[in-house]
């Protein structure tokens, strides 16, 4: 297994974790609601999991399973998959800690970091799929 | 890999880029606030992410990868399964159509596009899924 599909799946497995640590804050929201309104948690939680776990662990998957690109580059542009790894992470993270606090006192700063963590996620998923769409083929 | 599985996935990734553009607007839109009609897409960024990237790639790779028959068709019914992705397309496109023109029926017929999609593809591949001979 290549190294970045192990940064990969191993990234997405701890997003897996995360989500699930969240999901148990959503679920007993009614018992802490009065002390944090962790309601402002759920797109996070869902975009942890759509992103953070199935979306990397796929991109993982797919870049050590499918077709080699060519002998002396069986996995396509290292370039191009090391960006795409860093671009969705940092975007990822900048969403899971920007939102909820966007949510909770809106300003300049926050509604940009949402921007920016928008502009990198949508760079990394480009990324990945230029790389891959080469490697989608017959033989 | 065969045509049919490089159609499957390439179609993934095109509704991936769309999904992840239409994601990425409405996240910045949280943000500053430039349009107030945006969060309209969040239908359609769902179906093209959940539907359009993830169930087609991994009908895609299904279809490639599962234990091939040992006699006959090595992959099964080839025209069925080239009827699946364009059924299941088509229910897509239907359900995007929902959300631009807001005609109910669209949704129904587009959910049944992507049902009879998957019980085609079921149908192909069903028997494939078995211990490697």
């Amino acid at each position: 297994m290549p190294l970045l599909t192990r940064w990969f799946i191993r990234t997405s497995f701890v997003y897996l974790g995360i989500a699930l640590a969240v999901g148990i804050l959503l679920a007993g929201q009614s018992l802490w609601s009065s002390l944090l309104p962790v309601a402002i948690l759920f797109p996070g939680y869902i975009h942890l999991l759509t992103v953070g776990w199935l979306t990397l662990l796929i991109f993982g998957v797919a870049y050590w399973m499918f077709p080699k690109y060519s002998l002396a580059h069986p996995h396509g542009s290292d370039v191009l998959i090391w960006a795409a790894y860093i671009l969705l992470n940092l975007g990822l993270v900048m969403r899971i800690v920007g939102e909820p606090l966007d949510n909770l006192r809106r300003d300049a700063f926050w509604g940009w970091l949402l921007v920016f963590s928008a502009l990198l996620q949508w760079l990394g998923g480009i990324a990945f799929i230029i790389n891959l769409w080469k490697r989608v083929k017959t033989k | 890999m065969p045509r049919l599985s490089v159609w499957f996935i390439r179609a993934s990734l095109v509704y991936l880029a769309v999904g992840f553009t239409f994601g990425a607007l409405m996240l910045a839109n949280k943000g500053l606030a430039f349009n107030l009609h945006l969060d309209h897409l969040l239908p359609v960024h769902m179906e093209f992410l959940l539907v359009g990237w993830m169930m087609q790639l991994a009908l895609g790779v299904a279809y490639w990868i599962l234990p091939r028959y040992v006699k006959g068709l090595p992959r099964g019914n080839e025209t069925m399964a080239w009827l699946s992705l364009i059924f299941l397309n088509t229910g897509i496109l239907m359900m995007t159509m929902n959300t631009v023109f807001n005609v109910t029926w669209f949704m129904l017929i587009g959910r049944v596009f992507e049902a009879v999609s998957a019980l085609t593809f079921l149908l192909v591949a069903w028997r494939r899924v078995r211990p490697s001979s």
